[in-house]
C-alpha cells in the first residue's frame, strides 16, 4: 500500500506537557484508518497535526516530520495543505448561513466565482455526502435548521467541495443518534474509493465496521498499527488487547 | 414536623414579599417611561396644533421672537439627521475595524491597553468633549478650511463620531468574541486564511450584534446635546457642512431657559419629535437583537 501521509518520530508538546511521543506511522492511500485509544491519549492532537490546526494553539512545539504526498507539511503553504487535507469536526459546525453558502464557502475561498461552476460543485458535494435529496429544495435555507445528522453530512459535503485528497474526521458520529451514525458510516465507506480517510473513534465496533487499518494510541504513544482485522483478532501488544477487550480505557 | 412547616410557610411568605418588591421596582421604571411619554405628548401637541403639523415639521425658518414669528423646525430635524448620519459614516468604519482588530488580531497587551482607552473614552463627560472640541477642533477646522468661524456641522459630526466610538467598539468586540470558535475552525480547515475567516465567517455571524452597536450609536448621537451645542455654532440655519447649525436637542436646551408662550410650547413639541426619533431607534434595536436570538 502506498502511503499518502507519513509521520516520523513526531513529538508534540503543549507547553511543557508532551501529548505525542515519537509517533511513526504510514497512512495508506484510499483507505480508512481508524485512530483509537483512551481519552487524552493524543488522537485529536495527532489528527490536528496532519492539517496543522495545532498551529493555532499557543505554545505548541513539534519535532519530527510529517509528509503529505512526499512533501513536508510544515514547509508547505498551510492553506493549500488544508485544501487537500480536509477536516470534519466532532460537533457538527455548519456556518450560520444557507446550506448552499456553506458548501460553496470553500470553493469561493479558493477563487471559484462563476455561478454555474458553484452550482455544480455544490450539487456534486451534497450528492457525495448523501444529503442532496434531503436538502435540494431548501438550499437557500439556513443550515442551522437541519438536524444534527444532516448538519454533519452537510459538513462532510462542505469539506468535499474543495476536492480534498484526505479527510480527517474527529469522532464524526459521537454527537449523533444511531441512525445518523450508520448513515455516516455507510457514507464514509463509499468515499474511500476517492479519498483517504482518517477517523478518530471511541467506538470499537465502528472501527471494526468501517476501517481498513487501525492505530491504537496510549498516553501519546502509538502502541500498535495494522490491518483492522488482525489488530482486533490478534493484537500483538498486550496493552492493545487489554484495551479492545475493555479491560481498561 | 410542625417546625418544618412553619419555616416553609415563612419562606414562602418572604418569597412573596421579595417578589412584591421587585415587581414594584419594575413598575416604577415602567411608570417613569409612561409619565415621560404622556407628559411629552400632552405638552407637545398644543403647539403643533396651533402652528400646524406641516408648517411645524417642514417649515424652514425658526424665528419665534420675530415680529412675525415663524416656527419651522426642519433645520433642526435635518441637522440632527445629517449630524447623526455623518457621525455614523465617520465613526462606524473606524469602530468596526478597531473592533475586528481587537477581537481577532491584536496581541493581548495591545488589546488590553486599547480596551482601557476605549473604556475611558466612554466615561468622559460630554461637556469635556465639547470643551476639547471648542478649543482644538473648531479652530482647527477654521484654519484648515479657511472659514470665518469653525463652529459648524462638521465639528459636531467629528465630536459625535468620537463619542459613539466606545459603544460601537465595545459591543462589536463582544459580538465578535461571542462567535463560536467552531465556525472559525471550520473555515480555517477549508484552507481559508485567518483574514478571510474573520470577514466572511466571524463578521457575518456577529452581524446582528454589530448592527445593534450601530443603532445604539445612532441613538447616542441623536440624543447628544451638550457637546454639539458647544461646537456647532448653535444658529438655526439649514444644515451645511460648514454652516453654524442647531440640533433638535440644542434647540430645546438653549431656548428653554427664557422661552415663554407659544415658543415655550413649541420647544416641548421639538422634544416630542426627538422622542419619536429615539423610539424608532429603539424599535430598530429591538428588531436586531431579536434577530440575534432567533438564529
Ligand atoms: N489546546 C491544548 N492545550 C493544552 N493541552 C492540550 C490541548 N489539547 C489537548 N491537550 C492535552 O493533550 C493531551 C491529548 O489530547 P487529545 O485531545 O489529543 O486527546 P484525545 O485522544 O483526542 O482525547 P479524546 O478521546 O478525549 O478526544 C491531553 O492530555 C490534553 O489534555
Ligand atoms: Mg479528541
Amino acid at each position: 500500500m502506498k502511503p499518502i501521509i507519513t509521520a516520523k518520530d513526531l513529538c508534540l508538546w503543549y507547553g511543557s506537557a508532551q501529548a505525542l511521543d515519537h509517533i511513526t506511522l504510514d497512512i495508506p492511500e484510499n483507505s480508512i484508518t481508524a485512530l483509537i485509544g483512551p481519552s487524552g491519549c493524543g488522537k485529536s492532537t495527532f489528527l490536528k497535526t496532519l492539517n496543522r490546526m495545532n498551529d493555532l494553539v499557543e505554545g505548541v512545539k513539534i519535532t519530527g516530520t510529517v509528509t503529505y504526498a512526499g512533501k513536508d507539511v510544515f514547509a508547505t503553504d498551510v492553506n493549500q495543505l488544508r485544501k487537500e487535507v480536509g477536516m470534519v469536526f466532532q460537533k457538527p459546525n455548519p456556518f450560520p448561513m444557507s446550506i448552499y453558502d456553506n458548501v460553496a464557502y470553500g470553493p469561493r475561498t479558493h477563487g471559484i466565482t462563476a455561478k454555474k461552476d458553484l452550482d455544480q460543485i455544490v450539487e456534486q458535494a451534497l450528492r457525495d455526502a448523501a444529503i442532496w435529496d434531503e436538502v435540494k429544495d431548501r438550499l437557500k435555507k439556513n443550515a442551522l435548521g437541519l438536524s444534527g445528522g444532516q448538519q454533519q453530512r452537510l459538513c462532510i459535503a462542505r469539506a468535499l467541495a474543495v476536492a480534498p485528497k484526505v479527510l480527517l474526521m474527529d469522532e464524526p458520529t459521537s454527537a449523533l443518534d444511531p441512525i445518523s451514525t450508520s448513515r455516516i458510516e455507510e457514507l464514509v465507506t463509499q468515499l474511500k474509493d476517492r479519498y483517504t480517510i482518517i477517523m478518530v473513534t471511541h467506538n470499537m465496533q465502528q472501527a471494526v465496521r468501517v476501517s481498513d487499518y487501525t492505530a491504537f494510541f496510549l498516553l501519546g504513544e502509538l502502541v500498535e498499527f495494522g490491518a483492522t482485522e488482525s489488530l482486533f483478532s490478534q493484537p500483538v501488544d498486550r496493552r492493545t488487547e487489554d484495551y479492545i477487550t475493555g479491560r481498561f480505557g | 414536623m410542625e417546625m418544618k412547616k412553619n419555616t416553609r410557610s415563612w419562606q414562602k411568605h418572604m418569597e412573596q414579599v421579595v417578589y412584591g418588591i421587585f415587581l414594584l421596582l419594575g413598575l416604577i421604571t415602567i411608570g417613569c417611561v409612561l409619565l415621560i411619554t404622556v407628559y411629552l405628548v400632552i405638552s407637545g401637541i398644543p403647539a403643533i396644533r396651533q402652528i400646524g403639523l406641516v408648517e411645524f415639521l417642514f417649515g424652514d425658518t425658526w424665528k419665534p421672537t420675530a415680529a412675525e414669528p415663524s416656527y419651522g423646525i426642519l433645520p433642526f430635524i435635518l441637522t440632527s439627521v445629517y449630524g447623526t448620519a455623518g457621525a455614523i459614516v465617520l465613526g462606524v468604519p473606524i469602530g468596526f475595524f478597531t473592533a475586528v482588530y481587537l477581537a481577532k488580531m491584536a496581541p493581548r497587551k495591545i488589546k488590553l491597553v486599547v480596551e482601557q482607552a476605549v473604556s475611558m473614552l466612554a466615561g468622559i463627560p460630554s461637556v469635556v468633549y465639547g470643551l476639547v472640541g471648542m478649543m482644538v477642533l473648531v479652530p482647527g477646522i477654521r484654519e484648515l478650511f479657511d472659514l470665518s468661524d469653525g463652529a459648524c456641522l462638521l465639528a459636531a459630526i467629528v465630536v459625535l463620531a468620537v463619542m459613539i466610538l466606545p459603544s460601537i467598539i465595545k459591543m462589536s468586540v463582544t459580538a465578535l468574541e461571542a462567535v463560536p470558535k467552531e465556525y472559525e475552525d471550520a473555515s480555517l480547515a477549508l484552507g481559508a486564511t485567518p483574514e478571510e475567516t474573520w470577514f466572511r465567517v466571524s463578521v457575518p455571524a456577529a452581524k446582528s450584534g454589530i448592527a445593534a452597536a450601530v443603532v445604539l450609536g445612532v441613538g447616542r448621537a441623536i440624543g447628544e446635546a451638550m457637546a454639539v451645542m458647544m461646537v456647532s455654532g448653535n444658529v438655526a440655519n439649514m444644515p451645511g457642512l460648514f454652516e453654524s447649525v442647531r440640533f433638535l436637542t440644542t434647540a430645546v436646551a438653549s431656548e428653554m431657559g427664557y422661552a415663554s408662550g407659544l415658543q415655550r410650547q413649541a420647544l416641548f413639541s421639538v422634544a416630542l419629535v426627538l422622542f419619536v426619533f429615539i423610539m424608532l431607534i429603539n424599535a430598530a434595536l429591538n428588531y436586531f437583537l431579536k434577530g440575534d436570538r432567533k438564529s
